[in-house]
C-alpha cells in the first residue's frame, strides 16, 4: 500500500495502489503533503486500487483541504465513485461554529470571577433560605402545594431507614471515645470518669455531629442527585411551569421530614454512643454497670441534651438547604449532577462545622 | 460481495421482560448493504428489538446471527469482537457529557487501534466533517444542539468504519430540515460505505425516502405482520394495521 506520486511541472500525480485499510504511514503522508504544496495542479490515479478505510479518505480529505486553502486545482474524479462522494461529502460544510470556544482566562478575570461566584452564590443561596422559609410559612397557614405521599415518602426514607447506620456508627463513636478516654484517665486510676466523659461529649455535641455528618453523606447527596436528575429530565422546568413552587413541591417535604427526624437521630445517637462507652466501660475497664450508669446519670444535664438536640435540628435544615440548593440548581447532565451531589455534601459539612462554631460561642457567653 | 448475502439473520427470536413477553418467534434477514427499517407503532417492541440486536438484552429464546457468527452464543470477547464492526446512534446522541466531541470520536479509535495520535486527530476530523460539523471538535456536547449531538453520536458511531450502523429513532426530536439532512446523510453512507443500516423509527416520511426493506412489528399478535420494501408494502399490503400505519390512519389512499 505505498503511497507513490510524482511532481513534474507543477503537477502533482498521485498514485494509489493496493489495499489501505488502517494506513498509518506518517513520513509518506508529509512527503506527499510537501510535495503538494509546490504543485499547482494535482491528479489521482487509482487503477491499482484494492480495500480502503478511513485512513485512506483521511488523506484525500487533507490533500484536497490543502489544495483548496492554496487555490492548486485538484481532480479527484477518477477516484471510484463511493471514495469520491465520500470526500465531497467531507468538504461539503454547512455549518461552521460561530466562534470557536475560548477556555483560557487570564489570571486577573479568573480571580475576579472567582469571587464574584462565590458572593453570587451565597446570594442565591440566601435567596433559596427566603422561598424555602416562605414554603414553610405557606405550609404552616396550609397553603403549600406539596403533596403527603411526598412527604411520607422522605419521612421513611429519612426517618426509620436510616436508624441502623446511625446506631451503629455513634456506637461505634461513643466506643472510641471511651476507649482513647480511658487510656488517659487510667494513668491517673481515674477510669470512671469515662462515663462523664462520654456521657457529656455525646449528649452535648457529638451525637448531632455524628447524626448530622451520616445524613449528609446518605441523605443530602440522595437529594441533590435526585431533584438534579430531575432537572435533566425537565420535570423542574414541567413545575415552573405549571405554577406549582419549586421549593412547596420538592423542597418542602424533604426539609419537613429531616427537621423532624434530625433531632430524634439526634437522641439516638446520644444514646447509642452512650452504650458503646458502657460497653468499654464494663467490659474493659472492670468497672460495675451500677456505677457506669450512676455516674453517666450524675453528669447528664438536661441543657447539654437540649444543645444537642437544637444542633441536630439545626443541621437538618442544613443538610437539607445544601442537599436541595445543588439540586435544584444542578445543570443538564451527568457531571453535573455528581457535582451537585458533591457540593451538597462538602458545602453541608462545612456549614454544619461553622454553625457549630458559632453556636458554641454564643452558648458560652450565655453560659449555657 | 454479492447483493443477497445475509449480514444479520434473526431466527425464532423471543423476547421480553421478566414474566412479559414483547415478541415472540420472530424471524427476518437483513442483507449487505440494507437500509433495513424496523417500524411498529410506539411500544411495540422496536427499541426492545434494537437492544437484542446490540446486545444490551438478553433473548428469552432464538438465535442472532451477525456477519455469519452466532451472537446470542458467542463469548464475551466474540461479541466484543462483533459490536466493533457495529455502530450505534443512540436516540439522544448519547455523547459523554464530560469530553470534547473530538475526545468522544477518539474514544473508540484509542481503545480498538493502533493508529498514531496524529491520524486519530485527522480521522476525527473527518468523521466530524462527514456529520457537517467541520470544526467542532473542541466543544463538549452541552454546548450544541440537539441535532449537532445526533450528527456527532453518528461521528462516533463510524468512527470504526463500521460494516453495520444502528439508528435508534433518528429523526426524533429533530425539524424536518435537520431530519432530511440525516436522512441524506445515512443514504450518502449507506451508497459511499456500503454500510448495512438498520434504522428503528416511526417517521413515514424518513421510512419512505431511505428504506429498502422493513418488517412491521405488531404489538397485539407479537409478531411481525409485514415485511419488504416500505413503498411496495403501501401499495400492496392487505393487512389493515399495516395500512394505517403507512397511511397514517388512511389519509393517504393508496
Amino acid at each position: 500500500m505505498p503511497l507513490t506520486f510524482n511532481l513534474t511541472k507543477q503537477t502533482l500525480e498521485l498514485e494509489l495502489s493496493g489495499n489501505f485499510s488502517g494506513y498509518d504511514n506518517e513520513t509518506e503522508k508529509t512527503a506527499l503533503f510537501n510535495a503538494a504544496a509546490k504543485a499547482r495542479n494535482i491528479l489521482v490515479k487509482t487503477s491499482g486500487l484494492g480495500r480502503w478505510d478511513s485512513t485512506l479518505v483521511v488523506i484525500l480529505y487533507e490533500l484536497a483541504k490543502r489544495a483548496e486553502r492554496q487555490k492548486i486545482s485538484y481532480d479527484f474524479s477518477s477516484l471510484p465513485e463511493n471514495l469520491h462522494r465520500l470526500v465531497s461529502l467531507a468538504l461539503e460544510v454547512d455549518r461552521n461554529p460561530p466562534s470557536p470556544p475560548d477556555r483560557t482566562t487570564p489570571w486577573l478575570e479568573a480571580l475576579g470571577g472567582w469571587g464574584l461566584n462565590i458572593y453570587t452564590g451565597f446570594v442565591s443561596g440566601l435567596k433559596f433560605l427566603g422561598r424555602l422559609l416562605s414554603s414553610i410559612g405557606r405550609f404552616l397557614t396550609g397553603k403549600a402545594v406539596m403533596r403527603p405521599v411526598d412527604f411520607l415518602f422522605a419521612l421513611e426514607d429519612c426517618g426509620y431507614r436510616a436508624v441502623a447506620i446511625v446506631s451503629l456508627v455513634s456506637f461505634m463513636v461513643g466506643l472510641i471515645l471511651a476507649f482513647v478516654g480511658a487510656i488517659q484517665l487510667q494513668t491517673f486510676g481515674a477510669q470512671i470518669y469515662v462515663a462523664s466523659l462520654v456521657t457529656i461529649g455525646m449528649t452535648r455535641i457529638m451525637g448531632a455531629i455524628m447524626a448530622g455528618i451520616i445524613m449528609a453523606g446518605r441523605t443530602g447527596a440522595s437529594y441533590a442527585a435526585a431533584i438534579g436528575t430531575m432537572q435533566v429530565n425537565e420535570e423542574v422546568d414541567a413545575l415552573k411551569t405549571m405554577g406549582i413552587p419549586v421549593t412547596d413541591f420538592l423542597v418542602l417535604p424533604r426539609t419537613l421530614s429531616l427537621l423532624i427526624t434530625m433531632p430524634v437521630l439526634t437522641v439516638l445517637a446520644d444514646f447509642m454512643g452512650i452504650f458503646g462507652g458502657t460497653f468499654v466501660g464494663t467490659v474493659m475497664l472492670d468497672i460495675s454497670l451500677q456505677e457506669y450508669i450512676k455516674y453517666s446519670v450524675d453528669t447528664f444535664e438536661l441543657d447539654n441534651f437540649l444543645v444537642g438536640v437544637f444542633h441536630g435540628f439545626l443541621y437538618g435544615m442544613i443538610i437539607s438547604l445544601c442537599g436541595c440548593y445543588y439540586g435544584v440548581n444542578s445543570g443538564r447532565n451527568a457531571d453535573s449532577v455528581g457535582m451537585a451531589a458533591t457540593k451538597a455534601v462538602v458545602s453541608a459539612i462545612v456549614w454544619m462545622i461553622v454553625v457549630t462554631g458559632i453556636l458554641t460561642f454564643i452558648f458560652k457567653v450565655l453560659g449555657i | 460481495m454479492s447483493k443477497q448475502q445475509p449480514e444479520i439473520e434473526v431466527n425464532n427470536l423471543t423476547l421480553g421482560y421478566g414474566n412479559f413477553t414483547l415478541m415472540k418467534d420472530i424471524s427476518f434477514q437483513v442483507n449487505k448493504g440494507d437500509i433495513f427499517i424496523i417500524m411498529g407503532a410506539s411500544g411495540g417492541g422496536k427499541s426492545t428489538l434494537l437492544k437484542a440486536l446490540t446486545g444490551l438484552l438478553e433473548p428469552f429464546s432464538g438465535q442472532i446471527r451477525i456477519g455469519g457468527t452466532d451472537f446470542t452464543k458467542a463469548s464475551p470477547q466474540q461479541r466484543n469482537q462483533i459490536m466493533q464492526r457495529c455502530g450505534i446512534l443512540y436516540q439522544s446522541g448519547a455523547l459523554f457529557s464530560s469530553m470534547t466531541l473530538a475526545e468522544n470520536i477518539a474514544l473508540p479509535l484509542q481503545r480498538y487501534t493502533a493508529y498514531s495520535p496524529k491520524l486519530i486527530n485527522e480521522l476525527v476530523s473527518l468523521k466530524l466533517a462527514l456529520v457537517g460539523l467541520t470544526g467542532f471538535e473542541d466543544y463538549y456536547p452541552s454546548e450544541i444542539s440537539g441535532g449537532m449531538k445526533k450528527r456527532a453520536g453518528l461521528a462516533r458511531a463510524l468512527a470504526l468504519d463500521p460494516e453495520i450502523v444502528y439508528f435508534d429513532e433518528p429523526s426524533a426530536g429533530l425539524d424536518p430540515i435537520s431530519s432530511k439532512l440525516l436522512d441524506d446523510l445515512i443514504l450518502d453512507l449507506n451508497q459511499s460505505l456500503g454500510t448495512t443500516i438498520v434504522v428503528v423509527t416511526h417517521e413515514l416520511d424518513s421510512i419512505f425516502a431511505i428504506g429498502n426493506n422493513s418488517i412491521f412489528l405488531d404489538a397485539d399478535t407479537k409478531g411481525i405482520s409485514g415485511r419488504g420494501n416500505p413503498k411496495e408494502l403501501l401499495k400492496n399490503t392487505q393487512n389493515p394495521k399495516l395500512r394505517e400505519f403507512l397511511t397514517r390512519g388512511g389519509e393517504k389512499n393508496a
